[in-house]
């Protein structure tokens, strides 16, 4: 028995002096509850709407009032031009536009009509807006009749609901541009962080940091075959989306080019940087994934609205490259959107490579 | 005699350990160098300094003529390294590790073609040249790694524990390949825990707790300890 417990002991000395693989035990449980428990909430809260009122009678602006104190909405602006309202739906600023008639009454005598047009390159996302949007102009239809003595079917505000970009709301339009996210991310980052590691692990880094190559030439020389696969990929999975799923491709080609060998930057100064931290093969592995992919998948707005996170959430989520770059892709490929709308999330991606690029030369040599 | 190598109160601290404490010394052209000392007493971390794969706490070091720190690319053009983990890529064919070291050091294509020819024929490696490395025994994996690391005629090689795991028979043989290189003029700086590879070094540097305690010929020390063979100048050594 002495002899079992101290044994026991022993195991228990391993891994209490094993940090990382601690911090793996109890650390994940306890984020991907926290993760889940948050993020994995379809309700969506404070989404973006513009309003085009012409009338501005005392009704639309009472349903208006309405709709923004339920907490499902936030007013980001009046529109006074239907093109106006094309331009934000564009830019992205709004989820969903209510356009009321230029006689906008509640009357007995005269139904009215609402137009409620979601943004669907993010159906999910469209579909719930709508559903919230018709439940409180009923309940705001029938607090009328009340007060008014009427019955509630005398009373009628018409809904008709229209969505952009994507009219049948196929899922495809939003997981077409979230997997290139997450397999741009693991090919490039999780692979260049795995294979540098590995010489690390094997003792052949030291060998090339010895001979006449210089540390930029090695880092080069190491990611560009994967820039070249990842390409490669990325090409399959918009070809993919556009002849099998039926997506279709708006914008500029070279563009959508572009910004994807952007993000690959941006995804393999993340691979060389962990790989700087990281001792081993195993270790560069599980960095990558814990640290990329999950929040990939779970904080960029791919699989969970970004709107429905507590704010804390949304500030990690925007540390995410794939934050950033899923509203690129959907832009391009799905609204047909230019560098002149996508401009500040193409900055941020830039920042980025540059940002992890430099901290990673710097750390190379000194951290083998 | 000329000097290849001097180091002037080389230092390194890692925090508050002492690594390696101010060490001087210097090493002639041709000559096999041996570094000897317990594990962690500081051999790995001085040859590191030396071929540039760490930076000095304090102190310098001058290696064929040029400063470590100050002219890196001139060193690096210079020497061979071959490191205490095995250095080739064991997924890669014999021919195919030669051709990517070749390449490197910047042969051009015809030298390497040459030189590819003329190692594997001396180490009767000719039928193999299209295995992975991964295949071969570790003998043989070591002295391909030693050849390989000798492809650019470099003036010094860096030898970490080239024999470690090796058996006798195959460290014999990879001795005769280190006393040829440095019959050609090549100077060798080799680390090592077995004793008996010490008596091959014409000059020793004993190493304790990362200070310099004895540098000299093998046959001076053991006349100086007055001991029968190097691993009781050792153990005299080891016990202050």
């Amino acid at each position: 028995m002495t002899r079992f417990s101290a044994f026991v002991q022993k195991e228990f000395r391993h891994i209490l002096r094993d940090r990382r693989t601690l911090m793996i035990l109890f650390g994940m449980p306890v984020i991907q509850v926290l993760l889940f428990g948050y993020v994995l909430t379809n309700e969506i809260k404070n989404a973006s709407i513009a309003v085009l009122d012409p009338a501005k009678t005392e009704e639309s602006i009472a349903l208006t009032n309405k709709l923004v104190s339920s907490g499902y909405f936030q007013l980001e602006q009046n529109l006074v031009s239907q093109e106006e309202l094309d331009r934000s739906f564009r830019s992205g600023k709004i989820k969903m536009a209510i356009v009321f008639p230029s006689d906008f009454i509640v009357d007995p005598s005269k139904p009215s009509s609402i137009q409620l047009i979601g943004d669907a390159s993010d159906p999910n996302t469209a579909t719930s807006l709508i559903q919230y949007a018709n439940a409180i102009i009923a309940d705001f239809v029938q607090e009328k009749a009340q007060d008014t003595g009427m019955a509630s079917n005398q009373l009628t505000i018409r809904t008709e609901t229209r969505m952009r970009y994507n009219p049948e709301q196929k899922a495809v339009f939003n997981f077409v541009p979230g997997v290139m996210t997450l397999i741009l991310m693991l090919v490039s980052a999780m692979m260049t962080s795995i294979t540098i590691a590995r010489e690390k692990e094997l003792g052949t880094m030291e060998v090339l940091l010895v001979s006449p190559l210089k540390p930029v030439q090695i880092i080069l020389g190491k990611t560009a075959p994967y820039l070249a696969l990842t390409l490669l990929n990325a090409l399959v999975v918009v070809l993919v989306g556009i002849y099998i799923f039926g997506m279709p491709l708006k914008g500029s080609i070279l563009l959508l080019t572009a910004e994807c060998v952007l993000y690959m930057f941006v995804a393999l100064s993340l691979g060389i940087f962990i790989s700087t931290k990281a001792k081993d093969q195993m270790t560069a592995m599980f960095i990558s994934a814990l640290g990329l992919m999950m929040p990939t998948m779970l904080l960029s707005g791919f699989i969970f609205p970004r709107e429905s996170m507590p704010v804390p959430l949304q500030v990690i989520g925007s540390a995410i490259p794939a934050t950033w770059f899923n509203p690129i892709i959907k832009g391009i490929m799905i609204k047909g959107t230019g560098l002149d709308v996508l401009w500040k999330q193409t900055a941020v991606l830039g920042g980025m490579a540059i940002f992890f690029l430099a901290v990673s030369l710097r750390n190379f040599k000194d951290r083998l | 005699m000329s000097t290849i190598i001097s180091t002037n109160q080389l230092t390194k601290t890692f925090g508050a350990f002492t690594a390696v404490n101010a060490i001087s010394l210097e090493v002639n052209k041709g000559e096999i160098f041996g570094f000897l000392g317990a594990n962690g007493a500081g051999k790995t971390t001085a040859l590191k300094m030396l071929t540039g794969l760490l930076t000095p706490s304090s102190g310098s070091a001058m290696v064929a003529g040029f400063d470590v720190w100050k002219q890196p690319e001139q060193v690096k053009k210079r020497i061979g390294y071959m490191s205490q983990k095995f250095s080739l890529y064991e997924d890669l064919t014999i021919r195919e590790n030669i051709r990517l070291f070749g390449g490197i050091y910047g042969l051009s294509m015809s030298d390497i073609r040459e030189k590819t020819s003329h190692l594997l024929q001396k180490l009767e490696l000719e039928k193999e040249a299209g295995t992975l490395v991964k295949s071969l025994p570790l003998g043989w994996k070591q002295k391909l790694a030693f050849s390989v690391a000798m492809l650019h005629d470099p003036k010094i090689v860096f030898l970490d524990e080239p024999t470690s795991g090796v058996d006798p028979l195959t460290r014999r043989q990879f001795w005769e390949l280190i006393y040829e290189a440095a019959h050609r003029g090549v100077t060798l700086m080799v680390t090592t825990h077995y004793m008996e590879e010490a008596e091959y070094c014409n000059r020793l540097s004993m190493m304790v707790d990362g200070s310099l305690v004895a540098l000299d010929t093998p046959g001076a020390l053991k006349t100086q300890y007055q001991a029968k063979n190097m691993d009781e100048v050792f153990r005299k050594i080891a016990r202050g």
